[in-house]
């Protein structure tokens, strides 16, 4: 496919003349669904998650237009509610959760560590199986009549309706799975097929973030599991364990889900961390700053995170003590995020910034984290929770943490390593407009949902007083808005596939390894196993015209002048 | 506690501030409600100066810093410990400060003071109900300004969540155990009441009020209310127990379409079940929907009405059928002893239902055992 010379122009690493790529290696079906190529297991990981992402998106467009205005816009309350199910649902299990690590981190996580795969290429795949039939199971409830209990599948609630519950709740169970086996691989690759040379704390901090995130998902999914098997029993075969007609108790319910869904905001959030870290430095031009507090930082989030779930059942009617103790962990988890923050404006102090598109997204990341996690202090405090605690204020924090800051990271990442993905360049002009959409129409959509929470507008309600209604009007024009921005951001990806610039190695002068071999890989990523040195230290790597990208310094020919 | 010390004066200068509601907070109903504003805007003070300051930071950073002909990074130092220790500690005790005023004005909020009024309250899809002293039902929460008011709480189905925004006041109610919640109104009027734990359909209607009296209006009320009923045809009174048991939430009285079929012109009307069998609309067909809702489900509609035995009495229940037939323009009076006193004919298990109906209390289970016998 690609001609002698431009194969030369884009090689730090020597190669011979048009090597094959890992996208052109091989074709056909099975080439792709029976591949143990941790790439292409990445890139459909990446289409699957984004397919889910547009299933998501049109939900929600869909519960934003219904509230529009106050009583019936375009559905009755039965739908309205199986919409707001099915969009948290999908966003969360089949987006969000395998976003970052399933997709980014399954391409870039062995690239990074200079590896040829991940340590067990068959369990990668495997979890993609399981990935895809958690899918197709959870989404089995869209067909059977839809499913009406929010994404939460709260007690009796969940056990009491008639709608198809079952299937949804087989399919997160299948999907946590999926998570579980990402999880342990990832575990044991950082572990065992470091290159020599990268000690822990030469490790990019990617790396440490999902490493803190695999430890979650090896510790907490299990949990989840078997909260949603039980309620399977007890919707199946009417066994009392959380239904009080039959002897079970429903908060037991809440403190089982939340023990694994507090944990996995963090397995969201820590990687999301990760993307950041990593392009503020290459974009900065700068060393990260304080890399040692950033990686510790993640484990402490870690850590932390398993302590907190008692504060989503502040008003449950849990004891005062209860209360007590877990609103003062759950502060706990304010410092190390503080501290990241912190990080990253050091790490762009007198540095070079370079406004390219993952950059734009990482800034909107900073702005958008700050609220969503400033906004966290209002419901960690007890009193203050009581007040807003099932209000729109939590949808707008979580959205402000779990979009906002996920998501974003998410798709800073997707712009950072698309270059190495698909071996082309996207239209930089095009880019920046979708940034600029995205983090506008997030703002007008959420931002007003915070008003609209603290003056007591309770969430997941079809209907509203009319004293709300100017909010949700802004609120539902907003995410149009964030709806265009990503049609924008689809148009020029995928027109980028086939028009785009192909890219050059190292279009951003990254210093990790992944930058060190060509775009897109070949097969086996390296020829030899290349020895790490600083991931940060950018001083060796240049600007090269001719290259379009950055070339380290011993590699090119004597500057002129 | 010297936290409630500092916490008091921003208390009270907050009460005398504003009832109105604010840009982020509505107007304050309860004694407790200035204390959590003054916490939330406290908060709100500390976010902000956070924000404001990372994200002018950054936009300086930005603008300094930016990659243009001629500049070029600095490498500078890549940690610094005193520095990063610094702001570690200032969030942290500011963190701390603001957990313990937190959990302080939280102890206030929530411990019911000894001598305070109680109002146990019941929670259903998809209503409220509020249970007086002496035996009052509400669908609306009565209470007298400037006294404590203690609310035990359970639900009959899934859990709901009494939340009154004025109040600043939440508490999840759950099925199978009591939860309780207090406050004290400060001033007469009016405050809204929502469900704030999602449970299902009408979820998003089931909305009461809070009615705040004087200390000498509530016990007026009180009086009156309790014999409110009595007093009222029959027909009005089975229109209030409509509203107060929450069936005119899926049943329209008015014809339009509603979860349940509407009971505009029913009596009389003959009904397809589910089952395939049908039967006409009388005043056992009335009293079996009321309480053995799922035996029969009419086709059309599904079978999620909750049963209301051990719920109402047959006097409500009698009151009700001189409602559902006010509403299909039959105007025959319905004295309450003669409920079910006229034997349908076509109805094989009216003879029995007519000698359950007579008994007054332990009939219930009997009755919709011969009922299933029968049916």
């Amino acid at each position: 496919m690609t001609s002698d010379t431009d194969s030369k122009q884009r090689g730090v690493v020597d190669q011979a003349a048009a090597p094959p790529d890992y996208l052109n290696v091989r074709s056909g079906f099975w080439s792709w669904f029976g591949t143990l190529d941790h790439k292409r297991i990445g890139v459909l990981y990446l289409i699957s998650i984004l397919g889910a992402f547009f299933l998501g998106g049109v939900f929600a467009i869909l519960v934003r237009t219904e509230l529009i205005s106050p009583g019936q816009t375009i559905t009755d309350a039965d739908t309205y509610n199986q919409w707001f199910t099915l969009h948290g649902a999908i966003m969360t299990f089949m987006v969000i959760i395998p976003g970052i690590p399933a997709a980014l981190g399954n391409f870039v996580l062995p690239l990074m560590l200079g590896a040829k795969d991940v340590a067990f290429p068959r369990l990668n795949l495997m979890s993609y199986y399981l990935y895809v039939l958690g899918v197709v199971v959870a989404l089995l409830s869209l067909a059977l009549g839809g499913v009406d209990t929010g994404w939460t599948f709260y007690t009796p609630y969940s056990t009491d309706t008639n709608t198809a519950v079952v299937p949804i709740v087989l399919g997160a169970f299948i999907l946590g799975f999926s998570s579980i086996f990402t999880g342990l691989n990832f575990i044991v690759t950082i572990h065992k097929l470091r290159p020599p040379g990268m000690t822990w704390f030469r490790l990019p901090l990617f790396l440490w973030a999902l490493y803190a995130t695999a430890i979650i998902q090896v510790l907490a999914t299990p949990v989840l599991g078997i909260t949603l098997l039980l309620l399977v029993l007890e919707r199946a075969l009417g066994v009392g364990i959380f239904n009080p007609a039959l002897g079970g108790d429903p908060v037991l319910f809440q403190h089982f889900f939340w023990f694994y869904s507090h944990p996995a905001v963090y397995i969201m959030i820590l990687p999301a961390m990760g993307v950041i870290s990593e392009v503020v430095s290459v974009f900065s031009r700068k060393h990260i700053f304080g890399y040692r507090f950033i990686a510790y930082s993640s484990i402490a989030i870690a850590i932390f995170g398993f302590m907190v779930w008692g504060h989503h059942m502040f008003t449950s009617g849990q004891s005062q003590l209860l209360n007590m103790i877990f609103s003062a962990l759950t502060f706990s988890v304010a410092i190390p995020s503080a501290v990241k923050v912190f990080n990253w404006l050091a790490t762009m102090y007198k540095g070079r910034i370079v406004l390219k598109t993952p950059m734009l997204y990482a800034l909107s990341f900073i702005f958008l984290f700050g609220i969503g996690g400033l906004t966290g202090l209002f419901l960690g405090s007890l009193a203050t929770d009581v007040h807003l605690h099932d209000t729109y204020f939590v949808v707008a924090h979580f959205h402000y943490v779990m979009m906002g800051s996920a998501m974003i990271a998410f798709f800073a990442g997707l712009h950072y390593w698309w270059p190495k993905m698909t071996g082309r360049m996207y239209s930089e002009k095009w880019g920046m407009i979708g940034a600029l959409l995205v983090f506008i129409g997030f703002n007008v959509t959420f931002f007003t949902q915070f008003v609209l929470g603290s003056q007591g507008m309770p969430r997941r309600y079809y209907d509203y007083l009319d004293k709300y209604t100017v909010y949700h009007v802004i609120s539902s024009l907003g995410s149009y808005v964030l709806a265009i921005g990503f049609v924008v951001m689809a148009v020029y990806l995928l027109h980028s596939l086939f028009r785009g610039r192909r890219a050059p190695a190292n279009p951003w002068g990254g210093a990790t390894l992944e930058w060190q071999c060509a775009s897109p890989p070949p097969p086996e990523n390296f020829a030899a196993a290349p020895s790490a040195g600083d991931p940060y230290d950018l001083t060796g790597l240049e600007y090269d015209v001719a290259e379009g990208g950055y070339v380290s310094r011993e590699e090119r020919p004597a500057p002129a002048g | 506690m010297d936290a409630v010390g500092i916490a008091t004066p921003g208390l009270s200068m907050a009460l005398a501030l504003l009832q109105a509601d604010g840009f982020w907070m509505p107007g304050r109903g309860s004694t407790t409600a200035g204390g959590v504003d003054w916490l939330f805007y406290f908060i709100l003070a500390i976010s902000a100066i956070f924000f404001i300051g990372i994200v002018v930071v950054m936009a300086l950073f930005v603008f300094r810093y930016r990659a243009r002909p001629g500049h070029r990074e600095q490498q500078t130092a890549s940690h610094n410990l005193p520095l990063e220790l610094t702001w570690s500690i200032i969030p942290l005790l500011l963190v701390i400060v603001i957990f313990w005023f937190g959990f302080t004005t939280y102890l206030n909020q929530s411990t019911p003071p000894q001598n305070s009024l109680e109002v146990m309250v019941t929670a259903q899809k998809w209503n409220w109900l509020f249970t007086y002293a002496n035996g009052w039902v509400d669908e609306e929460l009565h209470v007298p300004a400037g006294r404590p008011v203690t609310l035990v709480m359970t639900s009959e189905d899934v859990i709901h969540s009494f939340y009154v925004p004025d109040f600043r006041l939440k508490k999840d109610v759950v099925p199978g155990r009591y939860t309780k919640a207090w406050f004290e109104a400060i001033e007469p009027g009016e405050h809204q009441i929502f469900c704030a734990e999602y449970c299902g359909t009408e979820h998003s209607s089931m909305l009461s009020r809070v009615v705040v009296h004087t200390a000498a209006d509530y016990e007026q009320w009180l009086e009156t209310a309790g014999a409110f009923y009595e007093q009222l045809p029959p027909a009005e009174a089975g229109a209030e127990m409509l509203r107060k048991f929450g069936c005119v939430q899926c049943h329209s009285v008015d014809g339009s379409a509603g979860t349940g079929p509407t009971l505009k012109d029913i009596y009389g009307q003959t009904h397809q079940f589910t089952d395939g069998t049908s039967a006409a609309v009388d005043e056992n067909y009335i009293r079996d929907s009321i309480l053995n809702p799922l035996d029969k489900v009419r086709q059309g509609y599904q079978g999620v009405m909750p049963t209301f035995q051990g719920k109402i009495t047959d006097q409500e229940i009698s009151w009700i059928i001189a409602a559902i037939k006010a509403y299909s323009g039959v105007e025959e009076p319905m004295p309450a002893e003669e409920t079910g006193a006229e034997p349908s004919g076509e109805d094989a298990p009216a003879a029995e239902d007519v000698e359950d109906t007579g008994q007054t209390e332990p009939d219930q289970d009997q009755n919709s055992a011969s009922e299933k016998q029968a049916g």
